[in-house]
């Protein structure tokens, strides 16, 4: 049994979540290759030579594949797909986008976001925003998963696999990348931060996110929100936890303003510790809280920033 | 095994350009209300959605506004909504209708329909009725897959543009930005193509009923998967639904040193 892993980079460097999928498919067992299709991607493969639990690292290397644009992945997923038993990639916006593609050309069912491996066919998912989990057993000859990135340990950095550059697939024509535009933030990302600072409706402005941004500098933490404060435009669509945006599973979580609908739980309820700052004490993130502050945000924020010193 | 994918042709995208109309077709799921926060049954064999308020899925509901807004600025002709599954999914068709859908196909089936075989019922669908544009939702409230779109694009040789925030038809380009981590790009895509919606999209409209009762006499077409050929049977067993473990409510702690206290000697976070 060998296993093809996806890896995600931004051509420079790895990106974090990859490991998770490594330590996913090295709970399957059976060789793992990772494959790194890039534009001037050297780093990223430097990068995927250390990771732990890869065999072998398949480089390739080719303007289509600079920005991840799915025909292009997808096709060459495909033409690499044969000797696999299992094609993996992280749950995350670039691998939710190409992996479906790489599972209807290959003619097999897509398991999307797998939080637990039960054997080599059998899976356990998320359904209904959390509130259901379904293992389910895949009769096709190729299992292709998406892992949510939370529920597996990220794979060591003590590897030494080999490289061997593999051959690009024939470019797509008829999608074109044009530009990007990236928040830019000093503080650790969202779906990796082992604390996570979020705000909701409750803050009402952009401004006052300030409050959470001073708190989260002191605590090393992310910065997350609400879909309510990202559809009142308080903070960019990129911020959001929940069933819609990311999902997180920090050591602490703690939320500020936020009621605490189906939606938003479904983005968090695996963290570790949470904590609950809001006004309303009937408010429903309570039932979910470790410990839960009834209080004024615009009072607890600043005082429990200051506390921390 | 892997042969042919359709992936070179520009049979589809020549004839678009000689065509003055452009259709979009528009997938549509019902799906257990948001709202509802559901059970799953006692001895494990699936959720408990009977007697449940079910609704147009959210992310559907933004791509017909999003296909509606195009025909009622000139760009779009037609609007076709689709729907894969039981004969009650009829309902979510006329919502579609009364939401400013032309008319209503409804590929009805009693079997639980994976997104592949949701693909493949709308890649047949496509090739008969020849849309310019396939808008999707990103993904179904109640499975969670996110994967209908990709397929799709995938099956029918088609660009794909995911989570899309706009969408800007100019000629035979569709050009799409999209949310992904860390922010959003741009894509630009030759016609035909398939695009799935994020929320950031649009708000959709209010369903008034003067519409609800226009949609009533629009067109619904009813036909079998047999009829497009396309086998249906699941990949997948599902072997057991379980709960997930439940989170109990903590404490409440009265003041802001409490909590530190807490977090820093009982929950060791800090």
């Amino acid at each position: 049994m060998s296993i093809l892993v996806i890896a995600e980079h931004n051509n420079a460097a790895l990106h974090r979540a990859t490991l998770n999928a490594v330590a996913a498919a090295t709970q399957i067992g059976g060789d793992v290759h990772l494959l790194i299709a890039g534009h001037e991607a050297s780093g990223a493969a430097a990068d995927a030579t250390k990771v732990g639990g890869v065999t072998k690292v398949l480089y390739v290397d080719a303007e289509a594949y600079a920005h991840a644009l799915p025909e292009n992945l997808a096709a060459l997923v495909v033409s690499l797909a044969q000797p696999y038993s299992h094609v993996i990639a992280a749950s995350t916006a670039v691998g939710k986008n190409f992996m479906p593609r790489v599972a209807a050309l290959l003619d097999c069912a897509q398991i999307s976001e797998v939080v637990a491996i039960k054997a080599a066919d059998t899976f356990v998912r998320p359904i209904y925003a959390g509130n259901a989990l379904a293992t389910v057993r895949s009769v096709d000859p190729v299992k292709v998963l998406t892992v949510r990135t939370t529920a597996f340990d990220a794979a060591s950095l003590e590897g030494s696999a080999p490289l061997e550059s593999v051959p690009a697939a024939a470019p797509y024509e008829r999608a074109r990348f044009v530009d990007q535009e990236l928040t830019k933030s000093s503080r650790p990302e969202l779906a990796a931060a082992n604390i996570v600072v979020s705000g909701g409706r409750g803050m009402q402005n952009g401004d006052n996110f300030k409050l959470l941004d001073a708190l989260a500098d002191k605590l090393g933490a992310a910065v997350g929100a609400s879909r309510a404060a990202v559809d009142a435009g308080f903070v960019p669509n990129d911020y959001q936890v929940g069933q819609t945006g990311k999902i997180v599973a920090p050591q602490l979580y703690i939320a500020v303003g936020i009621s605490g609908a189906i939606q938003h739980l479904a983005g968090m309820k695996d963290s570790k510790v949470i904590v609950a700052i809001n006004k309303d004490n009937e408010a429903p993130i309570f039932q979910v809280a470790d410990y839960g502050l009834a209080a004024d945000l615009f009072d607890a924020v600043p005082a429990l920033t200051e506390a921390l010193d | 095994m892997f042969a042919d994918y359709g992936y070179f042709s520009n049979r589809l995208s020549c004839e678009c350009i000689r065509n003055p109309t452009l259709k979009i077709l528009v997938p549509v799921k019902r799906v257990v209300d948001y709202n509802v926060k559901v059970r799953v049954k006692a001895d494990g064999s699936g959720v408990d959605i009977s007697n449940v308020k079910m609704s147009m899925n959210p992310f559907d509901e933004i791509a017909v506004e999003e296909a509606v807004r195009q025909k009622e600025t000139g760009v779009a002709t037609e609007v076709i909504a689709v729907s894969c599954g039981i004969s009650q999914c009829q309902e979510t068709l006329r919502t579609a209708m009364a939401i400013g859908a032309d008319r209503g196909i409804l590929i009805e089936t009693a079997v639980e329909l994976e997104p592949l075989a949701v693909a493949k019922l709308l890649k047949a669908l496509v090739d008969k009725e020849r849309p310019q544009l396939i808008i999707l939702g990103k993904q179904a409230i109640d499975d969670d897959s996110n994967q209908t779109g990709q397929m799709l694009a995938a099956l029918a040789g088609m660009p794909q543009a995911t989570f899309a925030s706009r969408v800007t038809l100019e000629g035979s380009t569709a050009v799409v930005s999209r949310e992904v981590d860390g922010g959003a790009e741009t894509l630009s895509l030759t016609l035909p193509a398939v695009v799935t919606t994020d929320l950031r999209l649009n708000e959709p409209r209010y369903v008034t009923l003067p519409n609800i009762m226009k949609a009533k006499k629009k067109s619904l077409e009813i036909i079998k998967p047999d009829d497009l050929g396309v086998d249906v049977t699941p990949r997948l067993k599902i072997m057991k639904f379980v709960e997930p473990t439940t989170r109990s409510a903590g404490i409440k702690v009265p003041d802001v040193k409490t909590l530190v206290e807490k977090l820093k000697i009982e929950a060791k976070a800090l």
